[in-house]
């Protein structure tokens, strides 16, 4: 069991800043995220994008604010649970709540932050009509662990990054590679694509383009993949494989927190606005995108207030009574649990003759 | 007013809704469909309007001249689903005053 102060759900930006507010009131944070990594969309979607309306920011990259947020946060500790998406929330009698993953491991917390912007990221998957059957016996959309691949023959699906950079880390473990694309170019990083080209020059990458897979063919495990070809005359035939996984994206779905007997409304968790952010289940909050008052903008900019809010809120159900003013990061200084402190340099005091 | 032009979308219901869209303001018709909420908040838009989710595919149904595709857009709709001849990304198209009485269909959301 992984207990915690404030558990907050979703390791984006507003996720990420939550654990320094949380910090300067010496409260600890984990998070949980069904990402591996974290940052949320910045770091899925659009890391090497720039993002514009950061306070004093004139420009940053989504990727780079993500690692300021993390050198930020970084003297509190918080601690990950990444790769696994919260599934279900139990009230305790005292109290807390536990939250547990679809992979089983627990969280405690008297205080739950829901920071999960538009849901968890969900592969997308290709409309071929028996895919699910052959669900996780040789169909695969997040590849895990590339050893299961070692000597197999894999199809891959897609025509970006993950697509291309899949293709040729297995092109080393996996006894054949086949890239399937809709047509013959690809998007990602040149390095990628010029790297594929080099592998299939080499034969250790077989590129079938523009073509799509419409069909897998097998008993109970995959044996093949039905793939129609329209380069000059359009053509159907078996390709024998052991694994066929199709890279499409993902696509964020608000998924189990749906079902917590939160209060939603247009995809996001109602809160009030007023005062907390805080639900309609005492100890849980939802801040950034996830949530949702009148008046609501889905901003980066208005997820750090938003959190910032939250954790005074949060301090006072972690410590009932207990007296708290606010102090200014300039004034106090900031100190860490790792045991580091900052603070302004002490004005000279010094007599000018 | 007369920078607005008038737009019918048809929402993933089948219903058909007719708009009328600014073109002075720079949205596009990704922005205009969740203007007036004509899907889901979350199920539209999701990346911003980057050209990298085809949340807010559509089929353009008129025979309007719209703005050429673009390389992201057409590489993002090789790797969307339920892609037709007449698939285009709403993020990408300006609403402009050539768009008097466009008619678009959303796609089925994946």
């Amino acid at each position: 069991m992984i207990k915690t102060d404030i558990l907050i759900i979703g390791a984006g930006p507003t996720g990420l800043f939550t654990v320094f507010e949380a910090g300067l009131l010496k409260l600890k944070c984990h998070l949980i995220d069904a990402l591996p990594q974290p940052g949320g969309q910045c770091s899925e979607i659009y890391p090497k994008k720039p993002i514009y309306d950061i306070p004093a920011y004139p420009e940053i990259l989504a990727g780079d604010l993500t690692d300021k947020l993390l050198e930020q946060c970084k003297q509190f500790e918080p601690g990950f649970t990444l790769g696994e998406r919260a599934e279900t929330i139990d009230k305790q009698d005292d109290g807390t709540f536990i939250v547990t993953t679809n992979k089983g491991t627990k969280h405690q917390a008297p205080v739950v932050a829901i920071a999960g912007g538009l849901g968890s990221f969900e592969p997308r998957k290709p409309l071929i009509h028996n895919i699910t059957d052959f669900e996780d016996k040789g169909v695969e959309y997040i590849i895990k662990d590339p050893e299961i691949y070692r000597g197999k023959k894999v199809v891959i699906a897609g025509g970006g990054d993950s697509a291309l950079d899949w293709s040729i880390f297995l092109s080393d473990i996996a006894s054949e590679v086949t890239l399937i694309h809709r047509r013959n170019e690809f998007r990602g990083h040149l390095d990628s694509v010029e790297k594929v080209q080099e592998l299939k020059n080499k034969g250790k990458i077989n590129l079938v383009t523009p073509a799509e897979v419409i069909g897998i063919v097998g008993d109970r495990n995959v044996k093949a993949v039905v793939v129609k070809q329209a380069q000059h005359i359009e053509k159907e035939f078996e390709l024998e494989c052991d694994h066929f996984i199709p890279l499409f994206g993902l696509s964020p779905k608000l998924g189990p927190i749906a079902n917590w007997g939160l209060e939603i409304e247009k995809n996001a968790i109602v809160v009030n606005n007023a005062l907390d952010y805080q639900t309609n289940i005492p100890g849980i909050f939802a801040i950034g995108d996830v949530n949702t008052y009148p008046g609501k903008l889905k901003l980066i900019l208005c997820g750090f207030h938003e959190a910032t809010l939250m954790c005074q809120a949060a301090y006072q159900i972690i410590n009932p009574g207990k007296r708290y003013v606010l102090k200014y990061t300039t004034v106090s200084g900031v100190n860490g649990f790792d045991g580091t402190r900052k603070e302004a340099p002490k004005a000279v005091v010094k007599k000018i003759d | 007013m007369e920078q607005d032009v008038n737009i019918k979308i048809t929402d993933r219901d089948g219903v058909t809704h007719e708009v009328l869209a600014p073109t002075d303001m720079a949205m596009n018709l990704m922005e205009v469909v969740r203007s007036y909420e004509l899907a889901p908040e979350g199920t539209v838009g999701i990346c911003g309007g980057m050209a990298m989710c085809a949340s807010c595919q559509c089929y353009v149904n008129s025979e309007h001249e719209l703005p050429e595709m673009q390389d992201d857009e057409e590489a993002m709709l090789s790797e969307a689903f339920y892609v037709k001849d007449n698939s285009r990304l709403g993020c990408q198209i300006q609403i402009t005053p050539e768009m008097e009485g466009l008619e678009v269909e959303l796609a089925p959301e994946s």
